[in-house]
């Protein structure tokens, strides 16, 4: 005997035949644990099926590149040719060409992103605010084909008959805008780009600059600032983090982005300083070669340039995440510098 | 002395004004790309439409007519297939992480989730083609869906777990409180509640993977004929549109821009139909 029954030293039968009856009762009307562990279980194991993606994905493409690491080692990154006919890959054209393309989609696009969110968000006549808002976040949704389409036919004729003409006529000493302006080459994929990624960092900006506390523009507007000055110096100082991890989300977007710039960017693996020339990227080299890939060492190749962008980009994004968490939660960096 | 401030004051709003102009100015080079590929893609896209390029398969080079029915059926059929892995996976993490909040896993999944939402869609191709196309020994429509699937996983996953965090805690101590079990009052009251939220980041994952063409190139890979069955290589819109657009027919081109075009309508519809629900939704959760 034990609890309750133990401490009344005779219980009449009928007062424990009572309790008994009580306690089944209870036990029926309380719901059955199964159903709750059957659901949480199931929802854990969804939950770790992105974990077993990310670990997926990581093993195959490392399990598959074996071959080419055996093969070229740390000389894979930095060999110039890529021949496949004579068995020689070297991906150093496809990673100059990545840096570079995302580089010149973020000249355009930084201060283009930071632009427009700063007007949405402190500028803009309250009435425009919405449809604008929409306008930016349906470039995000247009697919990168169709970005790519309207760049053959639209955007490279462009570059060709008047920007490019015009940049070798006034830039041409910088070396950058040199030779023939074919219009398809690294400047296009880098505008097409920079038109991509416009949309994710002027959404974080905005996201940052929302969440810079009301006070800090209060404070500086009651100092006789201009509104010009308070954006400056309440505003963008005090977001500043998460307008770099904006940026820096920005370019893991178009480090990775392959199906616009594949068909901009002339697909020609070599290095050459002027934007005019065309180049290759990562992605697009991928993109192009890999169904059509005829022997191990070459499929392998290709993956190995694909596990270098995955773990390129996973970085990029990891440093981005942080940043922007700075800002979004808790004090923004740098608040009280001045 | 005096002077000297007048001219201070006079810049400070100079400057003021110019870095208004500017930020409008940057406003309107946001938005005329914008513009300009909606205008284009109308302007080119509508006269090709017609009853042949949604009802026939397409012709050989050189051929003039022919469609994209084919390819229509293939985005449809892969699609599918990725909302079938990626939907119930990612509500189901999303329903999880919404529950077990704080807790070390969680903390790992919400993380890897952003991860994943940033890896290339190529990568992810090449993935699938090893996991899946090389088990099957050859490309499918299959592949083409588990390759999509993935990519939903990460959105829905957060923006799910973002809705149901919405949902007031009464709500749920309500549910309890009539003595229904815990995983009926998550999935009848607080999923219930907040499901415009929850089908707002079904429709964008779904949206975006509509128009994903890098990882099927070697998942799906392409054809040019109908095909209904899932083991078995399949054209994709997205596909059939970057085939052609790099091609050097005109006839292809036209076609190019067509596709385009349907596309972006199927993509503006779903984003649309969502800002539709969500205001809706909102409306009645102020009221």
């Amino acid at each position: 005997m034990d609890g309750p029954d133990a401490v009344s030293p005779s219980p009449s039968a009928e007062l424990v035949s009572l309790k008994s009856a009580w306690r089944r009762r209870a036990r029926d009307l309380r719901p059955s644990r199964w159903g709750d562990v059957i659901f949480s279980g199931t929802t854990l194991l969804c939950s770790l099926s992105v974990l077993a993606i990310v670990g997926l994905v990581l093993f195959e493409l490392v399990v598959r590149s074996k071959l080419s690491i055996a093969q070229f080692g740390w000389q894979f990154f930095i060999g110039r040719d890529w021949d496949p006919v004579s068995g020689e890959f070297g991906a150093l054209p496809f990673i100059y060409g990545t840096l570079v393309s995302s580089a010149v989609a973020l000249v355009i696009a930084v201060p283009l992103s930071v632009g427009v969110a700063v007007f949405i968000n402190e500028m803009c006549p309250r009435v425009l605010r919405g449809a604008l808002s929409f306008l930016v976040e349906l470039l995000a949704t247009i697919p990168s084909v169709i970005y790519g389409l309207w760049a053959i036919f639209v955007l490279a004729p462009l570059l060709r008959n008047t920007l490019q003409p015009w940049l070798a006529k006034y830039f041409g000493w910088s070396g950058l805008f040199t030779g023939p302006p074919f219009g398809i080459g690294m400047l296009a994929a880098g505008v097409i780009l920079a038109i991509m990624v416009i949309p994710i960092i002027a959404s974080i900006t905005r996201e940052v600059i929302t969440a810079v506390p009301q006070s800090q523009r209060e404070a500086v507007l009651a100092l006789g600032s201009t509104r010009w000055e308070m954006v400056r110096m309440g505003v963008l100082r005090n977001a500043r983090a998460g307008i770099l991890g904006g940026i820096i989300l920005g370019l893991g977007r178009a480090l990775g982005e392959t199906m616009a710039v594949t068909m901009v960017i002339g697909n020609t693996p070599q290095i050459a300083a002027s934007l005019f020339a065309p180049g290759y990227t990562m992605a697009s080299v991928i993109a192009n070669e890999f169904s059509e890939a005829t022997g191990n060492l070459y499929l392998s190749a290709l993956i190995e340039i694909g596990l270098a962008l995955f773990i390129i980009t996973v970085v990029v994004n990891v440093i981005a995440r942080l940043l922007v968490w700075t800002v979004t939660r808790g004090v923004p960096a740098g608040a009280h510098a001045q | 002395m005096r002077n000297s401030s007048g001219f201070r004051t006079w810049r400070r709003r100079l400057t003021d004004r110019l870095a208004t102009v500017t930020a409008l100015a940057a406003a309107v080079a946001v938005v005329a790309p914008l513009l300009a590929i909606f205008a284009y893609l109308v302007y080119r896209g509508v006269g090709a439409i017609n009853w042949a390029f949604l009802t026939q398969t397409p012709k050989p080079v050189g051929e003039v007519g022919g469609g994209m029915s084919n390819a229509i059926v293939g985005s449809a059929l892969i699609l599918a297939v990725a909302s079938a892995i990626g939907i119930p996976l990612g509500i189901a993490s999303g329903i999880y992480l919404a529950e077990h909040g704080g807790s070390r896993i969680t903390r790992y999944v919400r993380f890897t989730a952003d991860v994943l939402n940033g890896v290339p869609s190529i990568v992810i191709g090449i993935a699938v083609y090893g996991l899946v196309v090389l088990q099957q020994k050859h490309f499918s429509a299959f592949s083409g869906g588990v390759a999509l699937g993935i990519m939903m996983i990460p959105t829905i996953t957060r923006t799910t777990e973002e809705m149901l965090l919405m949902v007031p805690a009464s709500v749920r101590e309500a549910a309890l409180g009539l003595g229904i079990p815990h995983w009926r009052a998550s999935l009848s009251v607080v999923l219930r509640t907040a499901a415009s939220g929850v089908i707002t980041g079904v429709m964008l994952a779904f949206a975006r993977v509509a128009g994903e063409t890098a990882p099927l190139l070697f998942t799906a890979f392409g054809s040019q004929y109908w095909n209904f069955k899932l083991d078995q290589p399949t054209a994709a819109l997205p596909l059939q549109i970057y085939v052609y657009a790099i091609s050097p027919f005109e006839e292809w081109h036209r076609q190019a821009w067509a596709g385009a075009l349907i596309l972006i309508i199927l993509i503006v519809i779903s984003v649309g139909a969502v800002r539709f629900v969500t205001s809706r939704g909102m409306m009645k959760g102020t009221s």
